[in-house]
């Protein structure tokens, strides 16, 4: 188990830069009104099949060599579980995956959200070649960061240039800060 | 939010110091993030590079992630490419991060007792 919720959303992300994907939405929702955390993963990698998605909460499925078994979306598969909420993948192969995972918010075995800032600036930052949708909501408060925007204004300007590297952390946090999760 | 003012600023400002500096990155830094990498401490691993990078001012040195590599009790695993040579350094912390930085990246010499691989090119 992974002791934040952000680990696993750097885990998850990795698993669509492994399937090629170019463009990753990440989408934190934390409906503390109706008590439900929820966190929602889209890419346009290279998908996988129906079979092979009924099967892949099972350690035991994995199309890595490296290793027998994948523990990423299981981890994710027992947090729902035990926080009273449901995952949901749905995947088309050479259109792209959405995973879906919800809890519920105040369930005691819920890890908290943990370092986001960090895992996206990361995310952003060592894969310059690949667009990021943030968005994270906080009941009726709503940050988002979207790459392309960045790029398009930047241009030859990569996302890993050390100006950049640091004007993404500051959005980043003065962003979460007005929503009020500045210290998560 | 950042401006699109305050992103055209960041892009000059950014134009202005590639004009003073080479192309080539000097070395090239692979954390490996796949789940028992990032169990391990691969993400403060990762932020410990790039605050090390951004303190010293290192402005030709890449960070870059990659899967699983397949050694999983090694974890967090990071490779650094420099001068046509490639070490894979194991069980990297914050600690360990910082002496790569310093040691390696900077003056060449590699961490001896960290390394787990390494391939000439
Ligand atoms: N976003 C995705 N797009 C395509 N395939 C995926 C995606 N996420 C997971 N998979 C497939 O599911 C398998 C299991 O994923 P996971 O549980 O994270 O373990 P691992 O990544 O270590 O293999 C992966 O090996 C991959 O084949
Ligand atoms: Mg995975």
């Amino acid at each position: 188990m992974m002791p934040e919720l952000s680990l696993n959303i750097l885990d998850l992300a990795e698993n669509s830069i492994s399937a090629q994907a170019n463009f990753v939405e990440i989408i934190l929702d934390e409906n503390i009104k109706d008590d439900i955390l929820s966190l929602v993963i889209r890419d346009n990698g290279k998908g996988m099949g129906d079979e092979f998605v009924k099967q892949i909460t099972n350690p035991f499925i994995t199309t890595r060599k490296t290793r027998k078994v994948g523990l990423g979306i299981p981890f994710v598969k027992q947090i729902t579980d035990l926080c009273e909420g449901e995952l949901v993948i749905t995947s088309e192969p050479g259109q792209g995956t959405e995973l879906k995972a919800s809890m519920k918010h105040s369930h005691i075995d819920r890890p908290p959200i943990g370092d986001i800032v960090s895992v996206i600036h990361t995310l952003i930052v060592l894969n310059p070649h690949i667009d990021f949708l943030f968005i994270y909501k906080v009941d009726n408060n709503i940050y988002s960061i979207d790459t392309r925007e960045w790029k398009a204004i930047l241009d030859v300007v990569p996302l890993n240039d050390m100006n950049v590297q640091k004007a993404l952390k500051v959005d980043l946090l003065s962003g979460l800060k007005k929503i009020g999760r500045s210290l998560i | 939010m950042t401006t699109l003012d305050e992103l055209r600023k960041l892009k000059e400002k950014a134009l202005d110091d590639l004009k003073t500096r080479e192309g080539k990155a000097s070395a090239k830094i692979t954390v490996g993030m796949g789940t028992c990498g990032i169990a391990a401490g691969a993400r403060e691993v990762t932020t410990a590079f790039m605050e090390e990078i951004q303190k010293r001012n290192l402005k030709d040195i890449i960070v870059a992630q990659s899967g699983c590599m397949g050694f999983c009790e090694q974890e967090p695993l990071v490779e650094v490419e420099k001068d046509g040579q490639k070490i894979i350094y194991k069980k990297v912390t914050v600690e360990g991060a910082k002496k790569i930085v310093a040691e390696h990246v900077i003056n060449g010499n590699v961490v001896g007792d960290m390394v787990f691989a390494s391939e000439e090119k």
